[in-house]
């Protein structure tokens, strides 16, 4: 796919580390995301990717290095304030709010941008509701996007579990993100839902201008999608690029095919 | 036949976000709005069946109002935002105490200060309505540790708050005006020159409390900061992640449950009881509480309703039926009978059915409406 125009670095990586007791999952990490790239992170199992994701966005907090997000330099964030800064996420297993139907979980991902507070809300009346209808008819807008029309009133429990991916990605799309983390939004899905979900990927890059990072396996669609690959092997990034540089790189072949002894 | 939405067609989206989108559901809720503010005061009135004497108000439907109002207030806390409390009890206690001692008039001796803090008795609505306040400032405290503990541990934080509450309002006798026996009567229900004594009028105060209580607490649920609870309840990390401060969202739910079930508490005692001891809101009367919204349904404002329903006509329905059938039986075989077919009758409900009586309800509703072709 053909890179964004833009050079400008909507978030900067520098030396980020990163150990639970004796495990170093990250080991000085360094990578940037251009504004409006589709940026793939992969590696093998256990490469420390979803931990590269949670430090991000403010879950893990590293032991050294720091992140820069859109010209702010920061090591210890809180995920709400990640959130408030523009950057959603959606999780390897879907993290939906199960009680609630899928029109609601999107309602939900506009939290941040409610201006009424408890007491406008309890009312209902007047500019509380019209906020209300305002912040529906975005929501709409993203369920006809998503083309989930026919189950915006389910109970997303009952929903089959590519519809629920979808779903959680109308849920961070509501929140209108600078920076949206995508960790294996086609794990377990069949062809046909993985080319769902990897146009509406590419319509959200398009369309909304969104800078997108994903994790994902399924190497066919890393390099079809991304402009550009980030892999990582035992928290340490070996190979840096575009998705043929990637391809031809011998240590990111060593590490997912092994080396012989 | 009769509940099916066609023809309804929506227009806007605040018609489909509508408190009630069904029309049926509009039109059923009229009628029984309307039995209940004009038909019961009615019949009650002028003494026509089932309203003979006043016992079915009295003993049935008042305490019915009340207590469906507690349990609002424990179903925003426990079924909404997913925070389970035993200490209902507790926060009923202190928006009876408060408002008792905001009726009768505060007097705060501060003798080292020297001087005194001194409030003249308030208006009767504005000593419940702040005994609701009170209860909630309580509820935002004892609220704190639900950032740090969940599920059970935290249900046993707040029975903390229910044995301090307890004991607070049992030994300091500054709560109760020093009366010697510990038992306080409530103030005159004067409500701006009306007051409130007959059984149809204190039936008509409660029922105005509870609709009113009622709506705003839907309006709240399904609006941003219900969808906030919920998420809390369902998926606290992602609910995290998508902005959600959860320090904001569990305090408010605190707060809000805290105060709805503060004025059930004042209402409880001003209206109901009339004259009380700190034994009206024990752990039973928590526990009670939690029953109700269990069995009603976890996160239903219906729910609650129902389930304050089922657990005040059950007991009394197994004390009826035995004597109508002409069967005999001693108090001892009743009250033991009461709590062998209640528990049994819980557990077989809670089984077949967990999420209670609300998610019956709205099954029957999703099959009526598909009625008679299920696809």
């Amino acid at each position: 796919m053909r890179a964004p125009d833009t050079n400008e670095i909507l978030l900067q990586i520098d030396g980020v580390a990163l150990s639970f007791g004796g495990v170093r999952a990250l080991r000085d990490v360094s990578f940037n995301i251009r504004k409006g790239e589709i940026r793939a992170i992969i590696g093998p199992n256990g490469a420390g990717k979803t931990s590269m994701l949670n430090v991000i966005n403010g879950f893990y907090h590293p032991d050294h290095g720091a992140i820069t997000f859109k010209g702010r330099t920061r090591t210890k964030m809180q995920p709400f304030e990640a959130a408030r800064g523009g950057i959603a996420r959606t999780f390897q297993n879907v993290a939906l709010f199960k009680g609630m139907s899928a029109l609601d979980n999107i309602m939900a991902g506009r939290t941040l941008k409610v201006r009424r507070g408890l007491l406008w809300q309890i009312l209902r009346y007047g500019p509380a509701l019209a906020e209300e209808v305002e912040h529906r008819h975005r929501v709409e807008e993203i369920i006809d996007f998503l083309e989930i029309e026919a189950i915006r009133k389910v109970p997303v429990a009952r929903l089959p579990y590519g519809l629920q991916k979808r779903v959680e990605l109308g849920r961070a799309l509501a929140m209108e993100p600078d920076l949206l983390l995508l960790d294996e939004p086609m794990a377990g899905m069949n062809l046909e839902e993985k080319e769902d979900m990897s146009r509406f990927i590419i319509d959200v890059n398009n369309h909304y201008g969104t800078t997108i990072a994903l994790i994902e396996h399924d190497m066919a669609v890393v390099m079809d999608l991304s402009h550009r690959v980030a892999v990582l092997d035992h928290g340490v990034k070996i190979a840096d690029g575009t998705p043929d540089e990637v391809k031809k790189n011998q240590a990111v072949l060593d590490a997912y095919l092994g080396v012989a002894h | 036949m009769l509940y099916r939405e066609t023809g309804q067609f929506k227009t806007a989206y605040a018609q489909d976000m509508a408190i009630f989108p069904i029309r049926q559901d509009r039109i059923g809720l009229g009628i029984l709005l309307g039995i209940a503010f004009i038909g019961v005061p009615l019949l009650a009135t002028f003494h026509i069946w089932p309203f003979g004497r006043d016992y079915l108000l009295w003993a049935i439907l008042l305490p019915f109002l009340v207590l469906a109002l507690a349990a609002i207030g424990t179903n925003i806390l426990v079924g909404y935002c997913g925070q389970i409390s035993l200490g209902s009890g507790a926060f009923m206690a202190i928006g009876a105490y408060s408002a008792y001692k905001l009726g009768t008039g505060v007097h705060i001796p501060l003798a080292w200060l020297g001087f005194a803090i001194s409030i003249p008795p308030l208006p009767v609505l504005a000593s419940i309505l702040l005994g609701g306040l009170a209860a909630a400032g309580c509820g935002i405290l004892f609220g704190i540790p639900s950032l740090r503990i969940k599920g059970l541990y935290l249900a046993v934080a707040t029975l903390a708050a229910q044995f301090f509450f307890d004991w607070v309002f049992l030994r300091v006798p500054w709560f109760t005006n020093y009366a010697p026996s510990g038992s306080v009567n409530a103030p005159e229900l004067n409500f701006f020159g009306a007051v409130v004594q007959t059984p149809v009028e204190r039936y008509l105060l409660c029922l105005t409390f509870v609709t009113v209580i009622a709506f705003l607490a839907k309006n709240l649920v399904r609006g941003n900061l219900g969808r906030q609870w919920m998420a809390i309840r369902d998926m606290d990390i992602a609910a995290e992640l998508i902005g959600i401060r959860p320090l904001y969202a569990k305090l408010t739910a605190f707060a809000v449950s805290s105060f709805i079930i503060g004025v059930a508490g004042a209402l409880w005692a001003f209206v109901y009881l009339g004259s009380w001891e700190p034994l009206a809101f024990s752990i039973d009367r928590s526990l009670q509480l939690l029953f109700m919204v269990i069995i009603g349904g976890l996160g239903s404002i219906m729910g609650s309703f129902v389930g304050a329903a089922f657990i005040l006509i059950v007991p009394i329905m197994l004390n009826l039926i035995p004597t109508e059938l002409g069967v005999p039986l001693s108090t001892e075989t009743i009250t033991h009978l009461e709590f062998i077919i209640f528990g049994s009758l819980i557990c077989y409900l809670l089984i077949k059915e967990p999420h209670g009586f609300a998610r019956l309800i709205s099954i029957c509703k999703e099959k009526l409406r598909l009625w008679p072709f299920p696809y």
